[in-house]
């Protein structure tokens, strides 16, 4: 099921009383989701993500703005008529009921001509519960299972009604991180063998890339940027999205671009055209940084060297560095001062290296010369 | 016994002492006493042992009066009282603006002196040579005719006994009911409802079952202070109970103990003795009932 949001804004009104202003938690959202992909909404907390799902689920009523379920306007249905199933972060399983019984009880909603037959709905029941692999579990109660058992049953529950969309809020930020893992790639292979467009909130930059065909990327309300994963990676439209996708983060200097050099303080990193000259921010990967005693441009004074086995973590400091220091990742078998001066230098791989205007913090696109 | 439990049985002896002297030795005395036959409160002697006190009782109208009033209360007011706190409490739930206010207004019976309430129920029922009483106005103005609800039939009693009975507990069911509601998780509601759920079946197979277990609590609460009734009938009919036929057990051994046809310790102790085996086996059986019903609900 493709879904359309148009103009999509909800309001609310502000909790400060004397404030009259209403709180915008989403502003203006217009994007399309293809059928049958799996599809985050990433960003920090607050930036309305979860108030984008709950009006996609029907649980929220947008003040401005359209949701269309292929060609079909949901905008005013309930959530039951929309065909959409939603895993919440604590699962809201019903307690008092077994696996079984949580997983049948949207089915038993049924009424008129879906109405199911007992062993119909037994059948569909388990069938979810092979799919998320908890046949042997139907008998228990929730009480009496591990959290990433629980997100199993609340994901069955959800599909039992096979619905056109699925819903997950926030669905691992419950469990532990090892179980984090198994989990994400439990919901990626339940959503190819089903095929069922899925939509996954999370505040979890790496944990949105692992698993999405497509990331939204929000911040306060503020659509930032749509797209792949690696392409919003890898061409990041403004500073934040920049900031917010990648571990270690990116770093970030004062630079400016002078007669054809990108600049760093006094190192000249890189020669480029295609933009005037002007005060800019420079954001450099970690993995942009090559070692190179020679001939690196840019001379960081090295603070320390952290072995992590497949490569090495270079921490460093630099006078156009905003915040504490510049962290590298090169490869294990680099080494970052080979004559124990105290700096390294450094040079860059051009693709990894980004500029942002100081005002608006957009992008600025350029080229090597 | 070594030196750590004696110390543990030390800090307990206080307690222990004042529970022995004030409870449990009463008990076993009333006990005692409902099996002396023939006891004489002047000389403070019996003539013997067995079971006549309790034949007596039983065969006592004035003790069955009492049985009959006793279980009326109980069966109509426990679930009626309980049924309506949670029809109040689910509405109180339910909204938003005042719900502080009239909170404050349902629980307000609960710190108002029960003789207090009484004396408004008078006022509101009783037939008095000046006046019909407010209730007989309004059935009046309904062109209905009036009835004495203080001194008339039988049933007329029992309907105020029961109205005044009712009012009377139910501050305490809706407090815990709220209580109840409220602590139900909010996502659950969000979950039945994406589902699909209708409002009926929400409350009959997710709110009911969330609260079961208050609800049970209330419903046993109940039941023993309904037997154990008493001031309630006082406030209303006057101490002089057997004559308005309103009595209760527990009214029936205090006149046993000090009314005006009492000192009879025998009688009251075997007719204490016989309502600790109707709380207790009604007790027993709700409890039964209750680990049945939670059983059922797995299913």
């Amino acid at each position: 099921m493709r879904i359309v949001l148009e103009h999509l804004t909800k309001k609310f009104p502000n909790r400060d009383k004397k404030i009259h202003e209403d709180v915008v938690a989403v502003d203006d959202f217009t994007f399309e989701i293809p059928d049958g992909k799996l599809v985050s909404l990433l960003g920090p907390s607050g930036c309305g993500k979860s108030t984008t799902l709950n009006m996609i689920c029907g649980l929220e009523k947008p003040t401005g703005g359209k949701i269309y379920f292929g060609e079909d306007d949901v905008t005013d249905l309930p959530p039951e008529n929309r065909g959409v199933g939603m895993v919440f972060q604590s699962y809201a399983l019903y307690p008092h009921l077994t696996v079984r019984g949580n997983i049948l009880f949207p089915l038993q909603n049924l009424k008129g001509k879906d109405k199911l037959s007992k062993e119909e709905m037994n059948r569909r029941a388990d069938e979810a519960a092979k799919l998320v692999q908890i046949t042997e579990l139907m008998d228990r109660k929730p009480s009496e299972m591990s959290g990433g058992q629980q997100q199993r049953v609340a994901i069955a529950r959800a599909l039992v009604r096979m619905p056109k969309v699925l819903l997950l809020d926030e669905p691992l930020s419950n469990l532990d991180a090892r179980l984090r893992l198994q989990t994400r790639e439990e919901i990626r292979r339940i959503q190819k063998e089903t095929k069922i467009t899925t939509i996954f909130v999370t505040h979890d930059q790496e944990e949105a890339m692992s698993i999405s065909d497509m990331m939204v990327v929000m911040q306060a309300g503020v659509l930032q940027q749509i797209g792949k994963p690696q392409e919003i990676y890898d061409d990041p439209c403004n500073l934040f999205v920049a900031k917010f996708l990648g571990t270690p983060p990116i770093n970030v200097f004062e630079g400016r671009v002078e007669n054809g050099w990108l600049v760093i303080g006094s190192d000249r990193i890189l020669h480029i055209r295609g933009v005037e000259d002007r005060e800019v921010y420079v954001g450099i990967r970690p993995e942009a940084f090559v070692p190179d005693e020679e001939h690196g441009p840019l001379v960081c004074d090295l603070k320390s060297v952290e072995v992590m086995g497949r490569d090495t973590s270079v921490v460093s400091t630099h006078a156009g560095i905003q915040g504490l220091c510049v962290r590298a990742i090169i490869p294990s078998d680099a080494i970052a001062d080979p004559n124990g001066d105290g700096k390294v230098r450094f040079s860059l791989k051009p693709k990894k290296v980004h500029i942002f205007d100081k005002e608006s913090e957009a992008r600025i696109p350029f080229e090597l010369a | 016994m070594d030196k750590k439990s004696m110390k543990g049985w030390l800090y307990l002896l206080p307690a222990a002492v004042f529970l022995i002297a004030f409870l449990v030795y009463p008990l076993i005395d009333v006990v005692v006493y409902s099996f002396e036959e023939g006891y004489n409160f002047a000389s403070q002697s019996y003539s013997g042992h067995g079971l006549y006190n309790f034949s007596y009782v039983l065969h006592d109208p004035y003790f069955l009066q009492a049985v009959k009033n006793t279980f009326l209360i109980v069966i109509i007011t426990v679930p009626l009282s309980t049924g309506l706190a949670l029809l109040i409490s689910l509405g109180l739930n339910a909204i938003r603006p005042l719900k502080e206010l009239y909170q404050t207004i349902y629980f307000l019976p609960y710190v108002t002196n029960t003789l207090a309430v009484g004396l408004v129920f008078m006022i509101l029922f009783k037939k008095t040579p000046y006046s019909d009483g407010f209730v007989n106005m309004l059935i009046g103005a309904f062109g209905g005719s009036g009835v004495d609800f203080i001194e008339g039939p039988y049933w007329a009693k029992m309907f105020v006994m029961c109205v005044y009975t009712i009012w009377i507990v139910l501050p305490f069911k809706i407090l815990i009911l709220t209580s109840a509601l409220a602590s139900v998780d909010p996502v659950l509601y969000k979950a039945a409802k994406v589902d699909g759920t209708t409002p009926f079946r929400t409350f009959w197979k997710i709110t009911l079952p969330m609260i079961s277990p208050m609800i049970s609590y209330l419903v046993i609460t109940g039941f023993i202070g309904a037997f154990k009734a008493y001031a309630d009938e006082v406030a209303i009919f006057g101490t002089n109970l057997n004559a308005a036929g309103m009595n209760t057990i527990v009214g029936y051994v205090y006149d046993m103990l000090y009314g005006d046809s009492g000192g009879y310790p025998s009688y009251a102790s075997a007719a204490a003795l016989i309502l600790f085996a109707i709380v207790f086996t009604i007790t027993v059986i709700n409890l039964l009932f209750e680990g049945n019903a939670s059983i059922a609900n797995q299913g």
